[in-house]
Parts: structure tokens; C-alpha cells; sequence
């Protein structure tokens, strides 16, 4: 899977679950300030994540996921 | 098995973490069919309902919503032809009433309190009673609400008047045969607990305090309570509380 493909994916996850319009979504984007996912939204997203990428992510490492880019990094790591 | 053909509705499955999510694993675990209800959310208690060891129906269920309750049975009773247990695994206060501000939360805000976490014991499991006959078990899960803990504050209060209403639900309900039991939890970091700001001040003194030690993101001893309570291994027991805090409760400083 490339970067494209897992930041497309991601985006079309934030859309799905937290309204985001994916025109929006990009790497550099803070998911809580700037894209406006609010705690049990970003919940949701890993969850939604977890399940299209096949990928584990521990709650202990979810509030170093501040950016799309950190997100797109740690499931490329452990796809 | 503990819970072999029983078939038990769990309340409160938000995340992984949350209590109820281990207590829903090991009571299918323990051979009980699991139904589930959920809240707020209901797109992300579904997705966590499958990741059960067996997928488990998800009825929405807000506590404090008169109609959901009144059509709760009637929904139960599309997936089993009755409830042996029941599982109340809600707790919610608004900010202000929480994290230090205790002297300024307003009635409304410490009313809400109350009706989410104390009298909807009491109201779920009205709701319920049609579905459940001889032998059944009814089991919350409260924070030690003895003392006064610095943030908890009117969630406290709230936790207080659960632990009563426990006692009169087994009063109440003693007659029919049916239990009400609590099972008194050391913190765990679930979403509830993240939401209390400060919430971190209990957790390194339990951890160090505690005779056993204390795991703060291992739901399953209280959950593993949560289904013994459940099973027919407490027959004569009600209006009780198991505290399973590490042992914290029994020692002092
Ligand atoms: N986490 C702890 O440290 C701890 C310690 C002792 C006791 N408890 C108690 O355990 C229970 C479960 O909490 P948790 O820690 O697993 O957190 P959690 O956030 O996973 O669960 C709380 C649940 O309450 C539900 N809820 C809130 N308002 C509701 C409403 N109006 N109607 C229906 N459901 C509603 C939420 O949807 C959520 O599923 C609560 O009663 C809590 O007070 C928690």
C-alpha cells in the first residue's frame, strides 16, 4: 500500500465518521484542531482504521497520532 | 462454564477499554448469550460489538430516555426469550460537576449526574424485570463512594446513591428471587475516566497502595467479578459490594 493510498484511505474514514470533508484532509492536518475530530470521533477513527488497514494501534500510542502524516507513518510501519 | 445457556444484557460498551466490553468477552467466554445496549455513538459501539469473541446485537438504549426504556424488553426479546442478568455499566457527569469544581456545580449539572449514574440503576432494571424471573442477578459497577476523592466530586455523590440504590433494589426485588450486587472497581483508564480532568491523581497512590498492586488498564478482574456475580456461585448474595481495587479500600496510608 502507497502513502497516497493510505492517506486517501484515512480520509475517506474521517469523512464517514466525523463529517470531514476530504477535500480537507492532508498531511500536515491536526486531526483535533484543525479537522475538528473531537475525542470519541478520533476514537472511532482508529478504530475504523484498525479494521481497513489490518493493523493494530494501542491506545497508549494514539496521542502521538496528532497529524494525518503521523497516522499515515505509523500504519505504513506496521502494515 | 459459570454462565453455560444464561443470557445476560450488557449495558455500557463504548471502546475496548470500556468495563463492560471485557465483562460482554468473558461472559460469552463463560457460555452466556450476550445482548448488548449502547449509546451516543452507536456507529462505534457496533464496530466494537464485533470484535467480541461472537458478534452481539446492539440495542440503542440512552438511560434517561423514558420511550427507550418503555421499548427495551420488546427489543431484548427479539434476540433471547429472556434475561437471567442484567449489567449497568453507565456513569456520566457533566464537567462542572467534576475535576475540583465541586462547591460551584449547579443543580441541573449535579441532577444529570444523578439520573445517568444512580436512579437509572433503578430505572434499567424496572425495564428489564418483565424479562427476568427466579434466580436472576442485577450487577452495577461503582467507585468506592465511602470517602470524599479529590476531582471525583459530585460523581461521588452520584456513585454514593448507586450504592443505595443497590441495597433497595435488593430490598425491593429480594421477593421475586432476583439479586442486586456492585462490584467496587480501582480506576482503569477508560473513556469515563479520561474525562474526569485530574483523574490521574488516584492512579499512582492505588498502584503503589494497593496489597496486590493495581493494573490501570486491565479491565478484566472487575469484569471477571462482574460475571461471578452473574452466575449462580452467589446465590444467597445481595445488596452487596465486591471491591476489586488491588485491595486499597482495606489498608490505610
Ligand atoms: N474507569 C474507572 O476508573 C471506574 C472505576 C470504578 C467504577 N467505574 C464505573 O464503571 C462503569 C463503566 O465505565 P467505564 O469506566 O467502563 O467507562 P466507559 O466510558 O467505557 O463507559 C461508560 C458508559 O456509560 C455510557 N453512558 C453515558 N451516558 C449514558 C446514557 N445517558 N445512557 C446510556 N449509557 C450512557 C457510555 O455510553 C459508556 O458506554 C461506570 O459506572 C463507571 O462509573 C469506572
Amino acid at each position: 500500500m502507497t502513502r497516497e493510498e493510505v492517506i486517501a484511505g484515512l480520509a475517506e474514514i474521517l469523512e464517514e465518521v466525523a463529517g470531514v470533508d476530504p477535500a480537507d484532509v492532508s498531511e500536515e492536518k491536526s486531526f483535533t484542531e484543525e479537522l475538528d475530530v473531537d475525542s470519541l470521533s478520533m476514537v472511532e477513527v482508529v478504530v475504523a482504521a484498525e479494521e481497513k488497514f489490518g493493523v493494530k494501534i494501542p491506545d497508549d500510542e494514539v496521542q502521538n497520532l496528532r497529524t494525518v502524516g503521523d497516522a499515515a507513518d505509523f500504519v505504513l510501519k506496521n502494515l | 462454564m459459570l454462565l453455560e445457556g444464561k443470557r445476560v444484557l450488557v449495558t455500557g460498551v463504548l471502546t475496548e477499554q470500556s468495563i463492560a466490553f471485557s465483562v460482554a468477552k468473558i461472559a460469552q467466554e463463560q457460555g452466556a448469550k450476550v445482548v448488548l445496549t449502547g449509546f451516543g455513538r452507536m456507529s462505534l459501539v457496533e464496530r466494537i460489538a464485533k470484535r467480541l469473541p461472537m458478534e452481539a446485537p446492539v440495542i440503542e438504549l440512552d438511560v434517561t430516555n423514558a420511550e427507550q426504556l418503555a421499548g427495551l424488553a420488546g427489543h431484548v426479546r427479539s434476540y433471547v426469550d429472556g434475561l437471567d442478568g442484567v449489567v449497568h455499566s453507565i456513569g456520566f457527569a457533566p464537567q462542572s460537576a467534576l475535576g475540583g469544581n465541586f462547591l460551584d456545580s449547579s443543580w441541573e449539572d449535579v441532577a444529570t449526574a444523578v439520573h445517568v449514574s444512580t436512579y437509572s440503576y433503578k430505572a434499567l432494571a424496572m425495564a428489564t424485570l418483565p424479562l427476568m424471573e427466579k434466580g436472576g442477578s442485577i450487577v452495577g459497577l461503582t467507585f468506592d463512594a465511602t470517602i470524599a476523592w479529590p476531582v471525583y466530586d459530585w460523581m461521588g455523590v452520584a456513585k454514593a446513591g448507586l450504592e443505595s440504590t443497590s441495597r433497595y433494589l435488593a430490598r425491593y426485588l429480594g421477593g421475586r428471587g432476583i439479586r442486586s450486587n456492585l462490584v467496587s472497581a480501582g480506576p482503569l483508564r477508560t473513556m469515563a475516566a479520561k474525562s474526569i480532568p485530574g483523574f490521574e491523581k488516584f492512579e499512582e497512590n492505588w498502584v503503589e497502595r494497593a496489597p496486590l498492586g493495581w493494573a490501570l488498564s486491565d479491565t478484566e478482574p472487575a469484569a471477571k467479578a462482574v460475571v461471578a456475580l452473574l452466575s449462580d456461585w452467589f446465590p444467597a448474595t445481595t445488596g452487596e459490594i465486591v471491591h476489586v481495587d488491588g485491595g486499597y479500600h482495606a489498608v490505610g496510608a
